[in-house]
């Protein structure tokens, strides 16, 4: 009886010991997925891993305006900004835009011509709202025959 | 996890198509485990694409546009007599192809004025005809664009769309007379394997080319390298036709076809406005009709200071050196000079001869200054017929081509 017990509590004792190792093998494990899965730790911060709630986060952060400017694109943030947004800047850059300067004249012989040649599509009601943008915000500037050196950076030169 | 791959891809739309073949040729390596990357994840190479890193550009140059690429460099960033890659400038008009696979490359000559259409691989170009390297100045049409006024649409470069890079290739001519041309041949035409910005598979971004004259001349090259080595992906790879001294989008990039038309080639870019001036002169801001534009042929003459960099102060009393490069499309510059006067009194400047022709030549000056005070040195060439560079804005023209106003630095003298 006493050998029996004997060996019974150590076969427990056994058996206790294998559930320690194997639930701590399985805590490392889990650990270890778990790092592989979200290495900043960011399920303890509070963050959620729902991803509409990230895309809306991502929505906010998406049209930022900092300073006047249309964070994304660079465009000046002004009645219509959207909608130029979402119309003008899906084939090329909005840095196409920034870097033109036109009347409404030439602006919208702009758009015919992205009309005609460029896949562009008809801008509907749209049309009057992207040009009052446009010639607001980015008018021709007077250069005349020749401008004046600006912007300059000075610096000694050691020769 | 789902969701932070879904806000990269959303964050960065434009690389969502891309595919690891493209990004590897891209960032110049193989992407190693790339084919365990989860699907929809970018690498940080090209989440966030740095242009510079992306096409080897030096910091100091200037993205005037993302979508296209178009990139230029300034003017003291162009001081080697060879322009590297970090300094040449890039003008897209479409989007740079991706997957190109240089072993399965053709280039097929087709057209009105053929006998028979022909299809080359890119490995049979360069065996079977002899090779050349000349040194080639290529010019956008719209370098000095910003300076028009009334403003000129498009990309507003100011002085650095121009490049003297080293090609190495095989002669056009030769591979036309391989081919065979028949005697109603008038132009030729490219196309290539670039993608139109809306992505419309049946556009092409650019398609132009030039007249028999000059495909045949011995410049004119199908060019498979640039500077000794594999031509950069932004700038043709594998093939690009390179025709130096005219408007740089004769240069096709990423040829795989060239049309051998009988009448003037009509692809896109030929026509309406595009690479065309006024064949009369016309007021500035003046409408031109489509029929009273003229294609631009040869570049005209130019010269850029490339040394020093505008905004140098120097103490009275010391010697300023300044050097640059001059070219005159089809022609040579036979004349540089400078002036700190404003144009009252010009000297002389020493000028070398083009390595070869059609290549930039390089100038150089010593320049004194009389006392102290504020200077502008104004650079001025003059070709080989007489033909001076204005130190005002040259003809307006409603697309701003053809800005070859003299260039000029700011100095202080202490």
């Amino acid at each position: 009886m006493e050998d029996k017990n004997t060996f019974q509590k150590q076969a427990k004792a056994i058996y206790r010991l294998m559930l320690g190792l194997f639930g701590i093998f399985g805590l490392m494990v889990a650990t270890i997925l778990y790092i592989m899965a979200d290495p900043d730790f960011s399920f303890f911060r509070g963050s959620s891993t729902d991803a509409t709630y990230v895309a809306v986060v991502e929505e906010d952060d998406y049209d930022k305006i900092e300073n006047g400017i249309h964070m994304r694109t660079g465009l000046v943030d002004a009645e219509g900004l959207m909608t130029v947004v979402n119309n003008c800047t899906n084939c090329h850059s909005a840095q196409l835009v920034i870097q033109n300067r036109m009347n409404e004249e030439r602006w919208i012989a702009t758009i015919r011509w992205m009309q005609e040649t460029q896949n562009l599509w008809d801008l509907g009601k749209n049309e009057e709202i992207i040009v009052d943008y446009l010639v607001t915000n980015y008018p021709p500037k007077k250069k005349g025959r020749r401008e004046v050196l600006t912007d300059i950076d000075w610096y000694v030169l050691e020769e | 996890m789902v969701s932070r791959f879904t806000y990269s891809m959303n964050r960065r739309k434009f690389v969502q198509n891309s595919v690891l073949g493209s990004m590897a040729a891209f960032i110049g390596v193989e992407i190693v485990y790339g084919h365990t990357m989860p699907k929809g994840y970018s690498p940080l190479g090209l989440q966030d694409p740095d242009p510079f890193k992306l096409f080897g550009k030096d910091e100091g140059m200037e993205v005037l546009n993302d979508r296209p690429w178009n990139i230029e460099a300034k003017a003291h960033l162009l001081d080697d007599a060879i322009t590297p890659n970090k300094f040449m400038f890039i003008r897209n008009n479409g989007l740079i192809p991706e997957n190109i696979d240089a072993s399965k490359w053709t280039l097929t000559i087709d057209g009105e004025a053929v006998s028979k259409s022909k299809t080359y691989t890119l490995q049979e170009l360069q065996s079977k005809f002899p090779n050349y390297t000349y040194q080639l100045t290529l010019e956008c049409g719209g370098n000095g664009r910003s300076e028009f006024d009334p403003p000129a649409k498009g990309n507003q470069w100011s002085v650095g769309a121009v490049s003297c890079a080293t090609w190495t290739g095989v002669r056009l001519r030769d591979v036309l007379e391989d081919v065979g041309i028949k005697s109603n041949a008038v132009y030729i035409g490219y196309h290539a394997a670039d993608v139109h910005l809306s992505r419309d598979p049946s556009k092409e971004p650019i398609s132009r080319g030039a007249p028999m004259g000059k495909a045949m001349q011995d410049e004119t090259l199908l060019a498979f390298k640039m500077n000794g080595k594999d031509i950069p992906l932004a700038h043709g790879y594998p093939l690009r036709l390179v025709a130096g001294g005219w408007p740089a989008s004769v240069s096709g990039k990423w040829v795989n076809r060239i049309s051998v038309r009988d009448k003037v080639h009509d692809g896109t870019k030929m026509t309406g406005t595009a690479y065309r001036v006024p064949c009369n002169p016309v007021a500035p801001g003046e409408k031109v009709k489509d029929e009273d534009m003229c294609i631009i042929e040869s570049m005209p003459v130019k010269s850029l200071i490339t040394y020093p960099k505008t905004g140098a102060m120097i103490k009275m009393g010391k010697k300023l050196s300044i050097r640059g490069h001059a070219w005159a499309g089809e022609l040579e510059v036979s004349k540089m000079e400078y002036s700190i006067d404003f144009g009252s009194t010009w000297r002389e400047c020493s000028i070398q001869k083009p390595a070869n022709r059609l290549a930039w030549q390089h100038f150089s000056a010593e320049v004194s200054f009389p006392k102290k005070g504020y200077y502008e040195v104004w650079a001025r060439a003059t070709d080989e017929k007489g033909i001076r560079q204005p130190m005002l804005l040259p003809g307006w023209n409603p697309k701003g081509y053809l800005n070859n106003a003299c260039h000029r630095i700011a100095v202080k003298v202490t």
